[in-house]
């Protein structure tokens, strides 16, 4: 098909001729034509069905607020959904297609709906589908959602990046029309970093649209002019393709960039997009006005769109909406596009202006007082019908229609903070309300100055007072002459007296009908008609049917449009892509990972990793022949406890706490005294939170009298640093503490076993005797002949154990000299399975049991509970519900029959007890399979259950379906007496 | 937001954490208060609609904690103080 | 080699550290630094300054680093500095910071908490753009931060108008740098 309805002129690059597709068929363009007006251009106006009654559509408009022409983009996995052909940017190649048909977009069948009409008004669903309640899943939802509904997903993963970024400005100015261009010319020009942001690729607004002058030159060569020279300034950042998304607090504003929308895809390295957080100390909202249609029958058809944007596909884009046009307006701007389109040599068959009297336009049929009341063409528009003055009807033949029901400054970021738009009753239309985000000041059209002369004043007006408030006040330019024309516009929302229907919201099929129901059944306020209808609440957030139901609205209740009000606008301005909220943090980048010192040499030795928080531990390693987890996890226990094993404890949190007060501080963010304890040993610490729960446990070791080093659980590193930081400046503040966080600055590895000692006398250079060093001994020692380490003789296995440290980069080489020594003893690494089997072994708690509800009663631990000092948690640990003598109690549980399954998250049942909640006598919180015990073993909190020991009880877990008898034990399976750690 | 640091300046808030009202400085003396006391003090609170007194900290930051004056409802900031020097102050009219 | 002779691997977890040019930007893992944190003690002010002074230390107010011969540093909280040494003469910082402060700070050695790298290029900034909320244009040099990059706290530094140094923590040295990495090519 050739550019059948292509004109002359307009900001297209005839020299270069694109190829692009829209259901299959081949199509030509030009660098600066959108989708739609390259298919308006080459006479295809059909380019969507409706979200419910599946009506042909056409676009409505030519920018973001469309709500018609919604269209599929590319193939695969780059296929998007929704994306408005008013704003898309045709490239060589683009693939386009519809959606929301089928089989296809000229015959569809879900089209039956709009002959079904009467049953789809609003509140059908709430009425409908009541009952019964298990239809809803299974068979109404499915439905309705292949029925009603947009686009479908790729269901591919996007093969795009999406960055994100800050940027920095004195002044952010939304919108580059001649408010914004004049604003950003006057801060630019003045010295100040400027940010001008514009969701359209080329910069100028409505003056690439009109024909008027500014100055001695055409708008859009003024346009261009002051954009060429904001480029020049190299303290402006233009950001075209930029859709300032909304106002965060403080002068921070989100922002879309659309880096590669419009190229095939990104080029290498390349983001798709880039979602931009602006920190701006002042901004200026020149976002223009939305045209808002009027209601009337069958106002819906392709070919029916807004007078301005007819106007703009002609002037800007060089495309005519039809041979044959018909203007319907209730304003004068509307008569602009009658004037444009007759001068583009377009037939102009009439112009039917709502209001009585005035002037007439010259040499077109002008007629006034009159009104559209009905439209033709199942496909596309083929005629109206339209009502004169005088009452007669009459018929013509018009394959477009312009219609104009006045404009709507855009308010929608002014009220992103709540803040109410005000009626102005001159011009028919909501202004920015008082107290909108701080900071933002409005220019032009946005603000309700409607002229362009308006618009270059307001925004240098407004950047001046941001400049004075900046105390960056320079003298302004003098602003070129522009178009000044008053608004001039009578009220007419609806053509009331057919039978017919009348949209209001195109995109979520919201007509008078509608609005008449909710207002019968009583939801007459703003907020209920929106959500009982859906008017306004579809991807375009209504931005061009909102104000015409609420007119219509308040037409019924009798009320004025400020009596009814209105609803506000939220964020984002228009849709965003999830990706470009990601960014760059999905998939394996989700989030950053923290590796081991042992990580290089685990991975070499084929080790199985386990993700805990951001860290990678290896959770077993596997030798040849293991073909199952267990056998691995069992061999490493084993071995463990026979000779010798190393683990990786480096992810334990470490904070080295100095100040000749460090030892009264422990005493308060510990539950037991720390003070006492002498330099070079090491303590276990329980810290409690205020409510008296235990927050975390380790062991904390004295290096000197003012130094001491706090151990952590791996998964409190952070917030037990934040605690120790509140209790240091918010609690005692007078204290002489010092913080500094070591974790990641130590390699540190537990040797644990029988030979652990053997082992580490070949690499420590000091003497390790348990004389010299014996049980919860600590200090700091050399090895291999002379590199610094630190020792802690501590054991969460319970066999005689040691942690060893070396700054981080030597973590590396001592896992190796470790294997290599130890090769002697056959020893063996073991990861985090087999250290939580033997913490379960001896009873430990870990992160199962510190689940943030226990306390130390709970964990058999409440006589570490100081009540001779003050100690965080103290007070409330002694408090009601907490020290009851039958509450929670750390058990053992081993199962009657050692080949008997139990599992984590049992609860503990008496024998015969129905599983019922009244029954329920705790849980167990850790299941391991022990190889010395030959059996499943658990620990679990018991009801009373320091008095339970050797009961037989049954664990129950519904969901798993185990119900299982076992007997209650002393945590300990192991070595109760501790013997084999003072080894 | 932006939190205006007393020692940095201006700082997203996006790097601190935030922990609640910072009537929690006020802690009762352990030793003498009692159960009541404490439980009031922990677990009291006002939840005004207007201006708040609160304690941020500033984690990827110097580590401060901050007093910070922020009203509910349009979160205006309107007073950001070292908590620190806030609990000296608080010591020192004991 | 040490007498220990315990092969030290960087925080990339190579031999030698890694460097890196992507178009005009270059990226430089940093192994041959020393650091240490300084924190004075409560009342010990005048001897902390005195002790830096006598040993040629800077103490930079906060938000900024100063860099000298021996010693530069940085400020990282209140009455708490990082020092940088060379690696070759003062691995063992925390004994060399314990010699100049005596009991009037505490002191920790810092230097494998943190994986360094050094970036430079002509004009850093849109860069730095992707990666962080600081305004890099702005800062003058010698400004010292701690900021978020792709969810990491790290500590930033304008060392001159072309070059920063950046701190990030050890065990994601493989993370941060994939971030620089992968934001220097978005913006080349």
């Amino acid at each position: 098909m050739t550019q059948s309805h292509r004109i002359a002129g307009g900001q297209i690059d005839r020299s270069t001729t694109l190829r692009f597709s829209f259901d299959g068929q081949s199509f030509a363009a030009h660098p600066g034509d959108t989708l739609a007006s390259a298919l308006l251009a080459n006479g295809v106006r059909l380019m969507g069905r409706s979200f419910k009654y599946h009506r042909p559509r056409g676009p409505l408009s030519a920018g973001s607020e469309e709500p018609n022409a919604l269209v599929e983009l590319r193939t695969g996995a780059r296929r998007e959904p929704n994306t408005r052909a008013t704003v898309v940017e045709v490239f060589d190649g683009l693939q386009a297609s519809s959606q929301n048909r089928w089989p296809s977009l000229r015959f569809d069948a879900m089209a039956i709906n709009d002959r079904l009409n009467s049953f789809f008004t609003a509140g059908f669903y709430y009425k409908t589908f009541m009952w019964p309640a298990s239809f809803w899943e299974k068979v109404y939802e499915p439905i309705i959602r292949r029925a009603a509904g947009l686009g479908s997903l790729s269901r591919e993963e996007d093969p795009d990046e999406y960055d994100k970024g800050f940027l920095h400005c004195d002044l952010l100015i939304i919108g580059a029309g001649p408010a914004g261009l004049m604003a950003a010319l006057t801060a630019g020009r003045a010295g100040v970093r400027v940010i001008l942001a514009d969701e359209d690729f080329r910069m100028g607004g409505r003056l690439n649209a009109e024909t008027h002058a500014v100055g001695d030159q055409t708008a859009a060569s003024w346009a261009a002019a002051a954009v060429a020279e904001l480029a020049s300034l190299p303290n402006v950042r233009l950001m075209p393709r930029t859709t300032v998304l909304g106002p965060m607090d403080h002068g921070i504003y989100s922002a879309v960039e659309r880096v590669s929308d419009h190229l095939p895809e990104p080029l290498p390295g390349k983001p798709r997009q880039t979602l931009w957080r602006i920190y701006s100390a002042r901004a200026i909202l020149a976002g223009g006005a939305t045209e808002r249609p009027i209601a009337f029958e069958n106002n819906d058809r392709p070919g029916i769109m807004l007078a301005g944007a007819m106007r703009a596909y002609a002037n800007r884009w060089g495309a005519k909406a039809g041979d044959r046009i018909a203007v319907f307006t209730n304003n004068d701007d509307g008569l602009r596009t009658a004037v444009d389109m007759a001068s583009k040599g377009v037939d102009v068959v009439a112009v039917i202006d709502s209001r009585e009297g005035g002037d007439l336009l010259p040499g077109i049929r002008h007629l006034r007082g009159a009104v559209v009341t009905d439209t033709a063409g199942r496909l596309g528009l083929t005629g109206i019908t339209l009502r004169q003055a005088n009452g007669r009807a009459e018929t013509l033949q018009v394959d477009a229609l312009a219609v104009s029901g006045g404009w709507n400054p855009n308010v929608n970021i002014t009220s992103h903070h709540r803040s109410k738009p005000r009626w102005d009753e001159g011009l028919l239309a909501f202004v920015p309300g008082e107290g909108g985000p701080s900071g933002l000041s409005v220019a032009g059209a946005a603000a309700g100055v409607m002229s362009t002369q308006g618009a270059l004043h307001t925004g240098q007006a407004q950047a001046l007072a941001v400049l004075e408030s900046l105390g960056r006040l320079t003298k302004p330019a003098d602003l070129p002459q522009a178009e000044d024309a008053p608004v001039r516009i009578s009220p007419l929302w609806h053509v009331a007296g057919g039978k017919g229907r009348a949209w209001i919201d195109q995109q979520n099929d919201v007509t008078v009908k509608d609005v008449v129901l909710a207002h019968q059944e009583n939801f007459t306020s703003v907020e209920h008609l929106k959500r009982y209808t859906t008017l306004g609440m579809a991807t375009d957030q209504g931005k061009t049917g909102n104000v015409l139901g609420i007119a219509v609205m308040a037409g019924l209740t009798g009320q004025t449009i400020p009596e009814t009000g209105t609803t506000i606008y939220r964020p984002p301005y228009t849709p965003v892509a999830m990706g470009a909220l990601a960014g760059r943090s999905r998939g394996p980048e989700f989030k950053p990972v923290r590796l081991t010192p042992s990580h290089l040499w685990a991975k070499e030795q084929g080790a199985v990793f386990v993700e805990v928080g951001n860290w990678l531990r290896t959770q077993w390693l596997p030798k040849p022949g293991e073909t199952t987890w267990r056998q691995s996890v069992d061999r490493e226990v084993l071995a463990t406890r026979r000779s010798v094993g190393i683990c990786d404890v480096t992810t334990l949190g470490k904070i080295d706490i100095q100040g000749t007060d460090a030892g009264a501080f422990l005493d308060r963010v510990y539950a037991n005294t720390f003070s006492t304890l002498p330099v070079g040993k090491c303590r276990y610490g329980l810290m409690l939170r205020e409510d008296g729960m235990v927050m975390d446990d380790g062991t904390t070791a004295r290096l000197g009298p003012h130094e001491y080093v706090m151990t952590t659980t791996t998964a409190n590193a952070v917030p037990v640093f934040r605690h120790l930081e509140y209790v240091r400046q918010c609690l005692f503040p007078d204290m002489d503490v010092q913080l500094i966080s070591t974790t990641e600055a130590w390699a540190q590895y537990s040797v644990a076993g029988p030979n652990a000692r053997k082992l580490l006398e070949k690499l420590v250079d000091q003497d390790i005797s348990d004389a010299a060093f014996p049980y919860m001994a600590a200090g700091h020692i050399t090895v291999c002949g002379g590199l610094r380490a630190r020792l802690f003789r501590i054991s969460f296995s319970g066999e005689l154990a040691y942690e060893i440290a070396v700054p981080t980069r030597y973590g590396d080489a001592l896992i190796r000299r470790l294997m290599q020594e130890g090769a002697a003893f056959d020893a063996v690494v073991y990861g985090t399975e087999a250290l939580g089997v033997m913490r379960v072994e001896k009873g430990h708690v870990a992160g199962n049991e510190l689940n943030g509800q226990s306390t130390a009663l709970n964990m058999g631990l409440g006589k570490m509970v100081s009540r001779k000092k003050d100690s965080i948690g103290m007070v409330l640990s002694q408090r009601d519900g907490m020290t009851e003598p039958d509450g929670y109690r750390l058990v053992g549980v081993k199962p009657v029959d050692p080949a008997r399954a139990i599992s984590a998250g049992s609860h503990f049942l008496e024998i015969g007890a129905a599983p019922v909640a009244a029954n329920d006598g705790g849980w167990l919180t850790s299941v391991v399979y022990s190889p010395h015990l030959n059996s499943q073993i658990a620990l679990g909190y018991l009801k009373a259950g320091d008095q339970k020991i050797g009961r037989r009880m049954r664990a129950v877990n519904l969901l798993t379906k185990v119900d299982t008898e076992v007997e209650i034990v002393s945590p300990h399976f192991l070595d109760p007496m501790g013997e084999r750690l003072r080894g | 937001m932006i939190i205006n640091h007393p020692i940095l300046g201006p700082r997203d808030a996006q790097e601190f954490v935030y922990l609640g009202d910072a009537s929690l400085m006020n802690r009762p003396d352990t030793m003498t208060a009692g159960i009541e006391a404490f439980h009031d003090w922990l677990y009291t609170r006002d939840n005004p609609a207007g201006l708040h007194r609160e304690l941020w900290y500033h984690e990827q930051g110097d580590r401060s904690w901050l007093v910070v004056t922020r009203n509910t409802l349009t979160h205006e900031i309107t007073q950001v103080e070292l908590a620190r020097d806030v609990a000296l102050a608080l010591r020192r009219s004991k | 080699m040490a007498e220990h002779g315990l092969h030290a691997v960087t925080a990339l977890g190579g031999a030698a550290p890694r460097m890196a040019e992507i178009g005009p930007i270059s990226i430089t893992e940093r192994f041959d630094v020393a650091l240490g944190s300084v924190a004075t003690r409560r009342g010990r002010a005048a001897d902390v300054v005195r002790g830096a002074s006598d040993a040629g230390l800077p103490l930079p107010p906060p938000g900024k680093a100063e860099f000298g011969g021996q010693w530069s540093a940085f400020w990282v909280a209140p009455e708490m500095w990082f020092v940088e040494a060379p690696f070759a003469s003062h691995e063992d910082i925390a004994a060399h910071l314990r010699t100049i402060f005596g009991d009037a700070a505490s002191v920790t050695e810092q230097t494998d908490a943190w994986v360094r790298f050094d970036l430079s290029a002509p004009d850093l900034h849109p860069l730095f753009a992707r990666l962080c909320n600081v305004d890099l244009p702005v800062a003058p040099v010698g400004f010292a931060t701690r900021t978020v990059i792709d969810h990491l706290g790290c500590y930033l530094i304008k060392r001159a108008a072309d070059q920063v140094t950046l701190y990030g923590p050890r065990s994601s040295a493989q993370s941060l740098w994939h971030a620089i990495d992968v934001a220097a090519r978005s913006v080349i």
